[in-house]
Parts: C-alpha cells; structure tokens; sequence
C-alpha cells in the first residue's frame, strides 16, 4: 500500500525526478566534451613517462613508468634557458598588457573627449587582423629597428592588446562614477584615481586579463620563432620544437618539456582566478 | 568655514538642455541650506557645480568670498557626501575614513587621530578595521560622512545621502545629520527630493523646480507663505488641499455654493482657495461657527490615525484631505461639513498659480 508518508514511494520519486533525460544529455555531452580535452594531455604525460623505446605502443599507462626523461630535460641546460626567457617574456608581457590596456580601457569608458568612439573602433578593429598577417610587416619593422633576436623584439607585438583594452573598458563602465568623484573631491589626480580607486575595483577582470595575456604569450610560437635565430633566445614552445628537427623526433622528450611547461600556466590561473571569483564591486553602494 | 554665493549661475548640458536657469543664492557662514524639488529640476548639478565636478557654464560662484569658478575640486576645499556613499570595498573603514586625508601634509600620528576622532564621533570605533561589505546601510553612510569630516572641510556637500535607507535608518540619520552640524558649525548644502528631510534638518530652504529657484525661506516661513502653488503643494504632509473657486459681484462660490472667504483686491476671477490638512476640520460639535470657512462634501475614504482620522472628500469634483480631532470617524457615503479658519487660508490666482495677499 502506498501513502503519502511512505517513504519508499517517496525515495523513489526522487530517484525519478534526478535522472531526467535532459540531464543525461547534459552528463552526456561534458563527458564526451571532458575525454576530449583531457586525453591529449593524459598522453602527454604517460609519454613523458615511457622510454624512447616504447612511445609508440600508445598504451596510455606506460608498462614501466620511468623519470628519466624528465632528469634528462631538467638537466639540459638549453631547456632551463627557454624555460627562463618564456618566464621573463610572459611575465613582462603581462604585466604591461595589464598596464597598459587597462590605462586605455579606463581611458575609455571614463572620459568624454571628441573621437573617442572613433579610436574605439579603430582599436577593436585589429582584433580582425590575425597575427600572421601582422608577422611580415613586424618583422619588416624590427628589422629597420635592430629588434630581430632580442628579448624586446619578441615582446614588442604584445606589449598592449586590444582585447585587453576592449575588455578592461566594458569593465571600467560598470564602476559608477561617484567612486572617482569622491576621490576627485578628496583631492586626488586622474592618475591616482585610476590606480588607487578604480584598479582595485576591477580586480576580477584585471585576474582574468593576466591569465589570458600570460597564457596567450606562453605559448606563442609563430613570432618568437621567427623572430628569433639563436638557441639562447628561443622561447619554450620554439625550443621544444626544435627538438623534432635535430635527428630523429625525440617525442618523449618534447612530451616531458610540455609537461613541464604546464607548470607555470597551472600556477599563474590557481594564484589568481580566486580573485576572478570575488565579486568586491558592489560591497562599497548602497545598502 | 566659508561662505558660499552663487550669482546667475547656470549649467547647459549638451546640446541646449538647461539644467540650472542662471539662480542667485547667497548662502551664510555656518548655515544648513536645503535644495529641494522633484527629480530633475537641477538640485545635483547646482551641487556638482559648487563642487566642481561640473563646470559652470554661466555666472559666478564664490566660496568665502573668492571667486572659484575655475578651481579643482581640491583647491575648493569643500567635501561631498554622495547618495550611494561611494565608500570603497577594497578598503577598511579606517582607510576609507583616512582616504579624505589621502592628499593632507599631516604625519601619519595625526591622521590617525583625525580618523579616531571621527570615528568616535559616528560611532563607528568598533569597526574600523571591518570591510565595508560588513557594514549596514547606515553605518556606511556614516563612513562617507567620516571621510568628509577628517578633512575638516569649509563646507559640507550632501546629495540625497539618506535615499538609500530605509524609512526607520532615514529619521535616524536625519537627526544625527543635524546634530553634527551643531556640533561642527560647518556650512552644509544639502540635496534632497524629501520635503520631510529639507523641513526637519534645513536653516534655509531653496525650492527649485526645472532649473529655477523659486523661493527661498526658512521651513516655517515656506509652510506659513508659499508664494505659488508648487510651494504651496510641496511643502507640508500632507499636501495643501486646493479648492477651485470663482470671485463673483457676490463674494466667492465653490461649485456654486457660496463660502465666506475675505478677498484681497486684485487678482483674475478664477481663484485657488489652498488651506491644509490639518486646518481643515470635520468635527459636528463644532457645526455653525459664524465666521468660520466652511464647505461640504461626500465622505471618500478615511484613515484613522489615532489622535486623528485624515478623511478624503469630494467637493465638487476636487478631492481634498481633511482631519476629524479624537475618535470621531465620519462613515464613507456620508456628507459632512469641514471648516477652516479665515486665518489659516491660502488664496491663488488659478491662472498665474502665483499667492495673492493673505486676508
Ligand atoms: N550629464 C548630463 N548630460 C545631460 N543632461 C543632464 C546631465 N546630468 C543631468 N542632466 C539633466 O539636467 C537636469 C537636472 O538634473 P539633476 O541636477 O540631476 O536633477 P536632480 O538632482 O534635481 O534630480 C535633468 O533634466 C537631467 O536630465
Ligand atoms: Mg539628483
């Protein structure tokens, strides 16, 4: 017999109610979506694992898991120097992008002076242009300059970004204005007000840049490899290719570099995506 | 502490909007002067514009005698309290309340005890090293306002700051306001749409409507004399009640029936007879007074407030708002007769809206 207080029946509706066939599709789908994204790297890391001898039986546990490449690599002087000038150059990359874009986004979204829609759209129309159309003429340009094989010439592309820019405005709009008023009556220049109140009010999308502009420059690999023509100035991506044209393709080793050149995307997003998900904006108005 | 003078100032926006028609307005040492009027008739900008954080378009301002039009914000020394406080997140109460001091000389001991002394002042010393996500709506109000004293401002500027509250925190905070500025002696001008807050908290009242000042006067002095009716509605709650009426060979009739009211010479034929709430009573046991301001109308609704009951009528086709004293409650439906004193009437001519002389 069933009552409204059995609570069989009642589990049971439940169990019905949480496995709707919608919610199979959904499960479906990001699973498949998940085994996409993750294999690749699954079999990064087992090669990384495996000796020259085995990498091509594609078993994804590799039968006798050894560190030995990774010593090789970490060993390999050349490896620690890409390593470090990928670093230095995303770091500055970034830092300047966040700079930059952000002065201009700001710039932007809170000033009122004739063109400004104009320079808007001229900026955001070079997100139209993709980078190897840009190549030819940076390249032209950094060779007039004495740029080619040097740390700046690899940066110089990306040292402010229109996508930085148009996103820290659409950011810089939503705080009100009344923040820098009220600084601007407590006696404050434009530039203060910029770096002391309104910056720390769009911490989430300055977080988000970072990662975007530090990811996007890690692993860059069209202009530094032609901007480049010595070994000591590569970047991790073009040194690691490097490695599949000298003698045979040595894929355990390329599979060990890339393992270790996740390492500092992972540290970079787990550092700052906490400030992504703090939403502080609103916390200051009304009640 | 500083005087502050406008003198024709005016602001246009844009293309040609005028937001504020060239207002005279002289505003004393110390004194709390109130902007009031709708939405939209010009209070913030005259405020932003004596801030400067609008620029002036026409007139002159001057503040403690010197001309300022020009100046930055900062050189003006004045310190503004906005509606939605705009106190920052990132920041603890101490540096929110330290930030008004952000471009002082004074060494880092004395800031601290400025910022300790306003706190102390607003109640705020048991927070001050809270965020202001942890704060209620009037302790953050209260933030805004310690940012503005530290600096030790020559003028206080308010806009609306007490909006966002609710109706208990508002009476509050009014009276709080007030005492400040008793203590401070500070000048305050002060923006608000709330005629229950410009009457409470103002020395002066500025009414203004689309860009114009339209009177000037002390709280009693615009309850007792409004020079027209958007005064004369405006102020005091509730609203005046305006009775349409006709000068005839004869003396003056509501809707055809005569009323006894003393007319001063002059003014059209078509006239606004104004007298308020509470000066206008139903009460049967007092039926018949000679003299007396009297008209009749059909009981609408009525609302017992306790020690008074507010009973709408129709007289005519005009709705007005009368009191009845004590417990008595007249029954909707019925007719009932309310009466004002002769003294207590306010007359408009209906054409220029403007006050004709008080009998
Ligand atoms: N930045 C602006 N640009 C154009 N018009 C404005 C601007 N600010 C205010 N106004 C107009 O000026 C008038 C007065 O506005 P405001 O001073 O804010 O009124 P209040 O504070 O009394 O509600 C309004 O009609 C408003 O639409
Ligand atoms: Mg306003």
């Amino acid at each position: 017999m069933t009552t409204v207080a059995d609570p069989q029946a009642a589990e049971h509706r439940l169990n019905r109610a949480a496995i709707r066939p919608g919610r199979i599709i959904t499960w479906t789908l990001l699973f498949i979506g998940g085994v996409i994204m993750v294999t690749p790297l699954l079999y990064m890391l087992s090669t990384s694992l495996k000796s020259a001898g085995q990498i091509y039986d594609l078993q994804l546990i590799p039968a006798n898991p050894t560190l030995n490449n990774y010593i090789a690599v970490l060993s390999d002087g050349r490896f620690m120097r890409w390593f470090f000038n990928s670093t230095f150059i995303a770091v500055c990359s970034t830092l300047s992008a966040v700079f930059f874009d952000s002065m201009v986004g700001y710039t932007l979204a809170k000033f009122q002076f004739r063109g400004r829609f104009l320079v808007f759209i001229a900026i955001l129309s070079t997100l139209m242009i993709p980078t190897e159309m840009l190549v030819i003429p940076w390249y032209l340009m950094s060779a007039q300059l004495g740029w080619i094989n040097t740390y700046w010439g690899i940066m110089f592309p990306g040292m402010i970004t229109a996508f930085g820019v148009f996103l820290m405005k659409q950011f810089f709009e939503s705080v009100p204005d009344d923040f820098l008023e009220a600084a601007r009556i407590d006696g404050l220049n434009e530039f203060q007000i910029w770096w002391k109140v309104a910056m720390p009010l769009v911490t989430p999308a300055i977080s988000a840049l970072a990662i975007f502009t530090f990811l996007g420059n890690w692993t860059a690999f069209f202009w530094p490899l032609i901007v480049t023509n010595s070994r000591e100035l590569y970047t991790l991506p073009v040194g690691l290719s490097s490695f599949a044209v000298e003698q045979s393709i040595q894929w355990e080793m390329i599979m060990t570099g890339a393992a270790l050149a996740t390492i500092p995307t992972l540290i970079v997003f787990l550092v700052l995506q906490r400030y992504i998900v703090r939403g502080v904006m609103l916390a200051g108005l009304k009640g | 502490m500083a005087t502050i003078t406008l003198e024709g100032l005016s602001k246009v926006y844009g293309k040609g909007v005028k937001a504020v028609r060239e207002i005279d307005l002289d505003i004393a040492d110390g004194e709390f002067v109130v902007l009031v009027g709708p939405s939209g008739c010009g209070k913030s900008t005259t405020l932003r514009m004596i801030a400067g954080l609008e620029e002036i378009s026409g007139g002159t301002l001057k503040i403690g005698g010197r001309v300022v039009n020009m100046q930055d914000p900062k050189q003006r020394n004045i310190a503004m309290v906005f509606q939605n406080y705009a106190i920052y997140p990132h920041m603890t109460v101490r540096q929110n309340i330290g930030f008004g001091l952000y471009t002082s000389k004074l060494d880092k001991a004395q800031k601290n005890q400025r910022i300790d002394a306003a706190a102390e002042t607003l109640g705020l010393t048991p927070y001050l090293e809270r965020r202001p996500a942890a704060l209620s709506g009037g302790q953050r109000q209260r933030v805004a306002i310690g940012r503005a004293m530290v600096r030790d401002p020559v003028a206080f500027l308010f806009d609306e700051p007490l909006s966002n509250l609710d109706a208990q925190l508002r009476a509050q905070m009014r009276i709080e306001i007030k005492r400040l500025h008793q203590r401070l002696g500070t000048t305050i001008v002060y923006v608000t749409h709330d005629q229950v807050e410009a009457m409470t908290l103002a020395d002066r009242i500025v009414v203004m409507r689309d860009g114009d000042i339209l009177q000037v006067g002390s709280p009693t002095e615009l309850y007792e004399n409004p020079v027209d009716i958007f005064t004369a509605r405006f102020i005091g709650s509730p609203a005046m009640n305006l009775l349409p009426a006709t000068r005839t060979a004869g003396g003056v009739t509501i809707d055809g029936t005569s009323v006894q009211v003393a007319l001063p010479a002059g003014g059209g034929d078509k006239l606004l007879i104004g007298v308020r709430p509470h000066e206008f009573v139903v009460d049967p046991s007092r039926a018949g007074q000679p003299g007396a301001f009297a008209v009749e109308g059909v009981v609408d609704a009525v609302e017992p407030l306790g020690p008074e009951t507010l009973v709408h009528i129709k007289v005519g086709a005009t709705e007005a708002i009368a009191t009845a004293p004590g417990r008595v409650v007249p029954a909707v439906g019925q007719t009932v007769t309310a009466m004002a004193q002769p003294g207590s009437l306010h007359l408009f001519d209906a054409k220029t809206e403007k006050a004709l002389p008080r009998p």
